[in-house]
């Protein structure tokens, strides 16, 4: 599977997330209509749940802004509690726009990062 | 040319930069000067200091932050504030601000006291009326607030809460607050009001209120509404809009970064920009990420001054650290305010230590495993408990690609409990010195000293109808606050 050409969803974007309740949420801003394209066609909201998985959230819901080239990407129950209660260093989710940028893709196919 | 109204920010929480406020008024003429102190949590923090102080409980670092102000407000009889930092006793934040303004010499400024947030000591009536003060998230009644501290740990946070073991709660509850709007600032900077001082009001109306007040506009004047909530969302968080929390944040300096200015026209489209020669950066990417941030649909951010669909919004550059965001739409407000309340949940510690050595990744869990285990020997298992291996992807668990890399050399295992015994969790905070002697070598950092064991404030986001809420506004001179 190292054939072909890999792209990271940093090539394509900047991220910045915060909290919300015991929710998450993650802007990704695409740096260009092309970026953006791709990113709508290939960054689901399964593939960002997938991502997550081991944070235990329950649904990821994804919302598109066109005229801004935004995607807004909901992680529902995805702090362990939320800023006062996560048993977490990072209780507010700030680094997953970080971590969602080293998400890694081939051409044809999104490809598991970590394995 | 048309009336434009700048209204900047100074602080996006309780603990921002302090210097920022007056950095930022020495090198930008502003009309108003708007200051955010309060997250989801911190009105629990305040309502504490004011149990043990009833002269306490709002953001003291507003008074350091108008001291230094003092010489921008003789100097600029334009400039005006507006400041959430009232929390949970704005009346008592107003007279402190009133006697540093008596004493500079500024005793017949204006000062408005805007309040009827705290619903705390109307629970009972409120209850009475009918409120469930159900939880938004999870549709819970307050009635029934799952017993925390003894479900899902961290670890496994998937593991469903039993409902049998229920708590009633509310003799619990610590904070709260309803989530005011626009309109007591307006009327307040309407009765004359210099300096706006309120309590739990929304991050976004702290601009709304000034810019309706300036514009003449009408409270169902949704679209205009709307762009203003829009700037003010966008400058809320401080310097995050002009280069803070950027991931390119290699391509400006941030040490002497530009908070925020928003310049709104009559209908209430802006500029974002920020003081000329400042750090930082105002760009179309700084400000398309910041209008997502903490947001849920796009298309209903509800405030409580109406419902913004952010889906319309454009963002176009228009000169350096210039950018012009026009288009937000506006339906009609809700019939609720949000309210942020918070209770009592037990007590958590955390302790860190570094861990070196090749073999630093099952040494550093080991460790953790002999902390929590010498709990258990002491009588005190812990109800949650998590441990993170800090420097090994620990930071978003199972999600980097660390493990395409060797162990590292060294980490930080941090440990973590939380439990609704006070004892417990200060047992579980005399675990971590014992290491020195009684653990593997290769440990570091214990003179950080025992693991501090604070209080736990749950939040519970829920609503409360308009009609039985009535914001109150306050305004008279400094002197007069001060008698």
């Amino acid at each position: 599977m190292t054939h072909g050409k890999t792209i990271c969803v940093r090539d394509l974007a900047t991220a910045r997330s915060g909290d919300k309740g015991n929710h998450a949420n993650i802007g990704v801003f695409a740096n260009d209509e092309d970026s953006y394209g791709i990113l709508c066609s290939r960054l689901t909201a399964v593939r960002v749940q997938t991502h997550f998985q081991e944070l235990g959230v329950t649904r990821v819901e994804r919302y598109e802004l066109p005229k801004v080239l935004v995607l807004n990407f909901v992680l529902y129950d995805a702090l362990a509690g939320g800023a006062s209660r996560s048993l977490r260093i990072d209780t507010q989710g700030k680094l997953l726009g970080t971590s969602l940028l080293d998400l890694t893709f081939h051409a044809n196919a999104w490809e598991e990062n970590d394995q | 040319m048309s009336k434009l109204v700048r209204i900047a920010n100074g602080a996006g929480f309780l603990g921002d930069w302090l210097d920022a406020p007056r950095r930022l008024v020495e090198r930008a003429t502003v009309d108003y000067l708007t200051i955010e102190h309060l997250a989801e949590l911190t009105m629990s923090i305040l309502a504490r200091q004011r149990e043990k102080d009833p002269a306490a409980g709002y953001a003291e670092d507003f008074l350091d932050i108008l001291r230094s102000l003092t010489p921008a407000l003789k100097a600029q009889p334009q400039l005006k504030i507006v400041a959430n930092s009232g929390g949970m006793n704005p009346p008592a934040c107003v007279r402190a601000v009133a006697r540093i303004l008596s004493e500079a010499g500024l005793g017949g400024t204006a000062i408005g006291c805007v309040s009827g947030d705290d619903l705390l000591p109307r629970m009972d009536e409120l209850m009475a009326q009918g409120c469930e003060f159900a939880n938004v998230d999870t549709g819970a009644r307050l009635a029934g607030i799952p017993q925390g501290a003894l479900v899902s740990p961290a670890s496994a946070p998937r593991s469903p809460t039993p409902q049998s073991e229920i708590r009633n709660l509310k003799s619990e509850i610590v904070s709260a607050n309803a989530y005011l709007g626009a309109r007591p600032i307006a009327d307040a900077l309407a009765a004359g009001a210099r300096i706006v001082i309120t309590g739990r009001v929304a991050d976004a109306s702290l601009t709304v209120g000034p810019a309706t007040h300036e514009f003449g506009w009408r409270w169902d004047d949704w679209d205009k509404l709307a762009a203003a909530s829009v700037a003010g969302h966008l400058i809320e968080c401080g310097a995050q809009v002009t280069g803070g929390y950027n991931v390119d944040w290699q391509g400006f300096d941030l040490t002497d970064v530009g908070y925020p200015i928003a310049e709104l026209a009559a209908d209430g489209n802006a500029v974002i920009t920020k003081p000329p020669g400042t750090g930082g950066a105002v760009t179309r990417r700084t400000v398309a990420e910041q209008l997502v941030y903490e947001i849920g649909d796009p298309r209903h951010y509800l405030t409580p001054d109406v419902d913004c669909d952010f889906t319309t919004v454009e963002i176009a550059d228009q000169a350096s650290d210039r950018v012009r965001v026009s288009g937000g739409t506006g339906r009609p407000a809700t019939d609720t305010y949000k309210v942020s309340l918070a209770y009592r949940d037990g007590w958590m510690a955390s302790g860190t230590l570094l861990v070196y050595g090749h073999d630093c990744r099952e040494k550093a869990e080991a460790c953790g495993r002999i902390i929590l285990k010498r709990c258990e020997l002491a009588g005190y298992p812990l109800a949650r408990t998590n441990v993170e291996l800090l420097g090994f992807g620990g930071g978003v668990p199972g999600a980097w690609f660390w493990r395409k890399y060797q162990t590292p050399g060294e980490l930080v295992l941090r440990v973590t409990a939380h439990d609704l015994r006070r004892e417990a969790v200060e047992c579980f905070a005399r675990q971590f010195a014992p290491l020195v002697t009684s653990g593997p070598a290769g440990l570091a950092g214990y003179a950080a000293g025992r693991p501090l064991v604070r209080p736990v404030y749950a939040y519970w986001p829920t609503l409360v109808p308009k009609s039985l809420v009535t914001p109150q506004v306050d305004v008279r001179p400094a002197k007069e606050w001060c008698a």
